[in-house]
């Protein structure tokens, strides 16, 4: 038998210089469930056209997840990862950017990519295993979706420096889950970002599960947002069903990026209404209870009730978006249909700038 | 022209690319102030300044990570791994990321990433510093794979890669880094990517090999001399792509060949050449292609690594073997 106590040891009390130590941290809000304004001095500055764009791009990002999931079963998609109950930190975060930030997605963040300017059909051929979906358009400033958790986090932390060593005043953002925060690239990008002071936001998008594995088996940190503090970067937790307030801790940390003053870690606290993916069944490790608790805090309604006490919006807009995605939809679903097949030899031609030899000789089985 | 060691003319070749294209970068752990653990880039922070020339923080996959996004912002990144056996740490970077670019966004995005590393056994070095994993990157799609055997090939080829808009896995056997110095001319010239070298003309049998092991191959060849044995020396340079071209060339000539690697023997270089030569010519073979190659185990401790490598007794005795077939 092993002679080590297993007893706990006898903690010391009064001050211990030595030991290290950090506060709590309280998630931003800028709403009440209610849609009541309770931290005004983090209000975003937004004008009445600004505050109804948001809305109608989460209205219309929900309706877009509605009918993937249905394109999903119908098996006129692949490859999905539902966005509902996300709509804050996905439509908010990219919407605090400019459109000469750079984005660095993981699989789930293509709504921040069509906002950021990829065409839907695109987005839709990704899905469908076409290589034309990440054929990103010219001035289009994204990467395609990552499939290797973290690793966009690098690429993020690159690009930033690019923009460093240019002068140019833009920031990359990039995003990942609460999985995603325990990969090694991700305590590797952060720790990078530190010590070359770069201009990147990394958004953690903390939906409480990574597939079926919950947050309190990821980590035992205080918070992902302390995860910074190794860094020696910016650490900021918001809540992320509240849009105003990700949009606002967004701003806040692509205005310190863009003027010299570093990296910010955001985590935004949110959850997936639906499972992890069109394959992933989330009644095998989510109770009721806690997606209706969750449900309550649905990002939409919570803006929606702000934005209706202002007069901004009715059910009449809500519906009139629907109508409008819907339409987008069936309009980019066709045309990704339409879209010609890619070939072997396509394919075969896009490995190397030139192709060689070798390459040209394997074409010619497939012809 | 100057003489240079390998190690002086790939940084000669980091030196001219530098000067020629400020979009070029040289990074990795202990690079820049002190100029690498080999001093392979000594001396260029101080003419290229910490923007250009820098150390960064421990940490291979950022190293890789890195790079790639520097390439997307139109960077030409050299990212030095320290060690071959550290790429363990970047292999998606490098071999996922940074190789699946062009084909992942058809086009639209590329890495022009040169990833320089030290490799190769026989110095007594610590462990997982001596592999050779050139088998691991050719069968990696959209990844050049380049092994030079001298100073001249070493600057030629290192300013290819540089210029190349695709990733290239550099390979610097760091038994050749001051073995011998040699003829180097100053200022910018280019060997092309892809072209093999006949560094020994021959007519019984050709040699196939690259790295360290085309020095070997000419002690051994210089051996089977003294027999009467005429042999042709390949030296590769390049893996992938593999210049099939000058090897079938040879063997129509030979009617025998051998390849020699330093690699464990199974499923590496020696194995892929000999499925070409199967492909290509083998109406002209006498005998089957042998191999000369490290056991299929994992690098040995320093005690031993001199009989685990290949030595001229052993490529004399297998093409003897193919000889007298």
């Amino acid at each position: 038998m092993s002679k080590v106590s297993t007893e706990a040891p006898e903690v010391k009390s009064g001050v211990q210089p030595h030991v290290v130590k950090s506060e709590d941290v309280k998630p931003l809000q800028v709403l009440s469930l209610e849609g009541e304004v309770i931290n005004p001095e983090y209000m975003p500055q937004l004008s009445d056209d600004q505050l109804k764009e948001v809305m109608y791009r989460m209205v219309f990002t929900r309706t877009w997840d509605d009918r993937a999931v249905n394109l999903g079963r119908q098996g006129r998609l692949g490859f999905y990862a539902p966005v509902s109950g996300q709509e804050a930190t996905m439509v908010g975060s990219e919407y605090a950017l400019t459109k000469e930030d750079f984005v660095c997605p993981g699989y789930r963040d293509m709504p921040q990519l069509v906002w950021h300017g990829l065409p839907l059909y695109q987005a839709f051929l990704y899905s469908r295993g076409h290589q034309h979906g990440g054929q990103i358009p010219e001035g289009v400033n994204v990467l395609m979706p990552q499939i290797i958790i973290g690793a966009q986090i690098l690429h993020a932390t690159g690009i930033g420096m690019g923009f460093k060593l240019k002068g140019e005043k833009r920031v990359a953002i990039t995003y990942t889950g609460d999985g995603g925060s325990s990969e090694g690239d991700f305590y590797e990008g952060l720790n990078f970002a530190g010590s070359f002071k770069l201009p990147v936001i990394y958004f953690v998008q903390n939906n409480g599960y990574a597939i079926t594995t919950p947050y309190a088996k990821q980590t035992g940190a205080q918070s992902i947002a302390h995860k910074a503090l190794a860094a020696g970067i910016r650490g900021v937790q918001v809540d992320g069903m509240d849009v105003l307030a990700v949009i606002s801790a967004v701003q806040e940390a692509a205005e310190i990026g863009r003027n010299g003053g570093g990296a910010t870690l955001i985590e935004g606290l949110t959850y997936r209404f639906r499972p992890h993916s069109m394959a992933d069944d989330a009644t095998k490790y989510r109770t009721k209870e806690e997606e209706q608790e969750w449900n309550a805090k649905d990002p939409i309604v919570r803006f929606g009730k702000f934005l209706a006490k202002k007069g901004l919006w009715t059910e009449e807009d809500t519906a009139r978006v629907k109508e409008e995605a819907k339409a987008a939809v069936n309009e980019h679903i066709k045309k990704a249909e339409q879209t010609e097949k890619m070939t072997v030899a396509g394919l075969i031609d896009s490995m190397f700038e030139q192709t060689p030899p070798h390459l040209e000789e394997q074409k010619a089985d497939f012809q | 022209m100057a003489q240079m060691t390998m190690i002086d003319a790939i940084r000669d070749a980091m030196r001219v690319e530098l000067a020629r294209d400020p979009s070029v970068l040289v990074f990795g752990e202990d690079v820049g102030h002190v100029g690498g653990v080999f001093r392979a880039t000594e001396g260029l922070q101080k003419e290229f300044g910490e923007q250009r020339v820098f150390d960064t923080p421990l940490a291979e996959s950022a190293i890789g990570g890195l790079a790639v996004g520097l390439g997307v912002q139109g960077f030409r990144p050299i990212a030095e791994i320290q060690f071959v056996g550290f790429i363990y740490e970047a292999l998606d970077q490098m071999f996922v990321q940074a190789a699946r670019m062009r084909y992942r966004s058809g086009g639209r995005y590329h890495s022009p990433i040169v990833f320089r590393t030290p490799f190769g056994g026989g110095v007594k070095a610590a462990e997982l510093h001596t592999d050779s994993l050139e088998g691991l990157a050719i069968q990696t799609p959209g990844i050049k794979v380049i092994v030079p055997s001298n100073p001249y090939d070493a600057k030629g080829l290192l300013i290819s890669a540089i210029r190349d808009n695709d990733p290239v896995f550099f390979m610097e056997h760091l038994n050749l880094y001051r073995a011998f110095r040699a003829e180097v001319p100053e200022g910018e010239y280019t060997v092309p990517i892809g072209k093999a070298n006949i560094v020994r003309e021959g007519k019984d049998i050709t040699i196939i090999a690259y790295g360290l092991m085309v020095h070997t191959a000419v002690k051994a060849a210089e051996e089977l001399e003294k027999s009467g044995v005429s042999a042709e020396v390949i030296d590769l340079r390049t893996l992938l792509p593999l210049d099939i071209d000058t090897i079938v060339a040879s063997i129509q000539k030979t009617n025998r060949a051998i390849v020699v690697q330093e690699a464990q023997k199974t499923s590496g270089a020696a194995a892929e050449i000999i499925a070409q030569i199967n492909e290509k010519a083998i109406l002209h073979l006498e005998a089957p292609v042998l191999r000369v190659a490290g056991p299929d185990t994992v690098y040995p401790f320093a005690q031993i690594e001199d009989v685990w490598l290949p030595t001229p007794a052993r490529i004399v005795k297998t093409a003897n073997q193919v000889l007298q077939f």
